[in-house]
């Protein structure tokens, strides 16, 4: 999967905002490019292991269904990716990757035409074939068993990042680690191995999208795909629509690990405008060579809210978990461009 | 009326043949609509059952999908499926009726209130299809408290020594899905295989009554006449969207399949 993701300093970001030190653990480098590549081939080797020879799963933004495509061509598996038609047409670029990797995109066009439906119809389709199809869920969501395959999977990433902090600062240093949440999977895998650190030490901030936001909005348990979590729902229990421009965070519930986190006080969770969003892909990708995609521009947000009032010695660490190509039409309809 | 589905299957036992249990969406495509149907329908039937429509129904095939979306656009509430039921009891009182549901809507209404609700409208029976065995131990004593059925259901993926369990811990009437699928699609295992899976569940306790649903229609409804019960959903649900589709009126049209269904069973 091309070996350890890089982890540095953003010296221009750090100087122009002038408090904390920013750093960025930059997942988006990894063969696949986002955090999805882990679980996806967790995955398939499942699949594998086990003796099917179909993989089904459900995909957003489609990095998950991207690197599904990729895991099941390498291990010789027949692959359906499902998707809502909405994010077909929003990240057309990585519809065209599992295309050309012989996996089967199936639209789906029921209730939003986004990832809350996506996921339901994937589950349809596994009750229906579970004879000889392996489920990967795509996010940290369902079931107790899938959410588990997933958060395993993607913890590779605080893995690495312990050790690369202990080679930087020669211990575990005061931190905040900053994490984008659309289902959660990312900041599962970026927190994992510091999730038995004292808060004071190292603090978990994730970051959701505001028009998408159970963790941060108070939305109330709901049971979603298998699994009680916090969940938007409007007074009859029925599952909210969500709005928000990045295919990856447009879902109505989260991690039920989160909401433990989160009932815990182990974490805490805000959320940041589409908008906000933009202005920070625009103020990282000016200063820095890095080109996130929208989701972890929601993270970078939340970090560019925070450093100024932090002081030199406290130390951010963002998620940049995902490659901003996938959403190049989008930023250019937006911002009028896409950085070089 | 307290026990109802008993009486429901006695009855059925003794014309000898299994006990007919229809399926429709509470609200589809409105509320009145919905109670009409059920009232011309229910003379052909031996248990009612009424889905309460939610709008992430991950069990649910393309026809009930659609019947739950039309009924929720239709502004169908929790409180007003309550009083179609005392309704429709009003008229039918000894016909048994069962809702069918997904965990989240009762428990977001809570499950102490919802229970109540049922009793005091008439509800005989509850599935429950997202809250599964052992999970629903808790649910399932409270619905005995209050006389209500609380029927498990078997997948053809449980296991013998799960089913077991499942069958000491379930009341009168016990679900059993055909085959491996959600709602409404073609029967993937043969009819021998199906019977076989019902013999294993009846073999165990053979005073349970077992029905059997999923993928029933006039064509294989008959071929399966040897269970406790049958449930037919789908089938319904695609007749009244057909029904909406050509501007005629389900009422009748749902009748007619109905009774058609009855006949190939009796």
């Amino acid at each position: 999967m091309g070996g350890e993701t890089p982890f540095f300093k953003l010296e221009n970001l750090t100087k122009h905002l002038g408090g904390a030190q920013i750093w960025c653990k930059d997942v988006s480098a990894i063969n696949g490019d986002a955090h999805k590549a882990y679980h996806a081939t967790v995955n398939a080797l499942i699949c594998k292991e086990s003796g099917k020879r179909y993989i089904a799963g459900d995909t957003g933004a489609g990095m998950f269904g991207k690197n599904l495509a990729m895991a099941a061509k390498k291990m010789n598996l027949k692959c359906k990716i499902f998707m809502g038609t909405k994010d077909i047409s929003r990240q057309a670029p990585n519809v065209k990757f599992m295309h050309d990797a012989g996996a089967e995109v199936v639209p789906v066009d029921s209730g939003s035409k986004t990832l809350v439906d996506a996921v339901s119809e994937c589950m349809r389709h596994y009750v229906s074939n579970c004879d000889n199809t392996h489920l990967a869920v795509g996010s940290a969501i369902g079931c107790n068993i899938f959410l588990k395959i997933c958060a395993w999977s993607t913890s590779q990433i605080s893995r690495e990042l312990k050790k690369q902090l202990i080679k930087e600062f020669g211990e575990i240093p005061k931190l905040k680690l900053i994490n984008v949440i659309g289902g959660g999977s990312s900041a599962l895998g970026f927190w994992n191995e510091f999730i038995d650190f004292d808060k004071k030490h190292v603090e978990l901030i994730g970051v959701e999208a505001k028009y998408a936001a159970p963790l941060s909005t108070n939305a109330k348990v709901a049971i979603l795909h298998g699994a009680a979590q916090y969940c938007l729902t409007d007074k009859e229990g029925q599952i909210a629509e969500t709005h928000s421009l990045s295919a990856g965070l447009d879902y109505p519930g989260s991690s039920p690990l989160h909401g433990l986190l989160k009932d815990s006080g182990r974490a805490r969770y805000t959320n940041a405008s589409d908008k906000e969003a933009l202005a920070a892909f625009k103020l990282i990708t000016k200063l820095e060579d890095i080109r996130p995609s929208l989701e972890p521009a929601h993270a970078w947000s939340e970090c560019i809210r925070l450093a100024p009032k932090l002081k030199k010695n406290d130390v951010l660490v963002v998620n940049n978990c995902g490659k901003g190509y996938k959403d190049k039409k989008i930023f250019i309809e937006q911002l009028g461009y896409y950085p070089k | 009326m307290k026990n109802s589905i008993k009486n429901a299957f006695k009855i059925a036992k003794k014309e000898n043949r299994p006990a007919f249990i229809s399926y429709t969406v509470c609200g589809d495509n409105t509320k009145d609509k919905s109670l009409q149907i059920l009232n011309s329908i229910s003379n052909d039937l031996d248990i009612a059952e009424w889905g309460i429509p939610h709008n992430c129904p991950t069990a649910d095939g393309k026809d009930i999908q659609n019947s739950s979306y039309r009924a929720l656009q239709n502004g169908i509430k929790l409180n007003d499926i309550f009083n179609l039921v005392k309704k429709f009891k009003k008229t039918k009182p000894s016909k048994p009726i069962i809702l069918m549901g997904y965990y989240q809507i009762i428990f977001n209404y809570g499950e102490r209130k919802f229970i109540q609700k049922c009793k005091a409208s008439g509800v005989d029976g509850l599935i429950v299809v997202d809250l599964s065995f052992p999970d629903n131990k808790n649910f399932a004593k409270l619905c005995k408290k209050n006389s209500i059925c609380f029927i498990q259901l078997i997948a053809p993926t449980t296991t013998i020594k799960r089913m077991k369990e499942i069958i000491k811990s379930s009341h009168e009437m016990i679900y059993m899905i055909s085959t491996i699928s959600t709602t409404g699609s073609a029967l993937k295992y043969s009819i021998k295989r199906i019977i076989k899976n019902y013999n294993v569940i009846k073999k165990i306790k053979p005073s349970k009554n077992v029905v059997i649903g999923f993928g029933i229609t006039e064509k294989t409804i008959s071929s399966l006449r040897s269970a406790d019960g049958l449930v037919v959903g789908s089938a319904i649900c695609r007749e009244i969207t057909r029904s909406l589709k050509h501007r005629q009126n389900p009422v009748t049209n749902v009748s007619k399949l109905v009774r058609k269904l009855r006949n190939k069973i009796i």
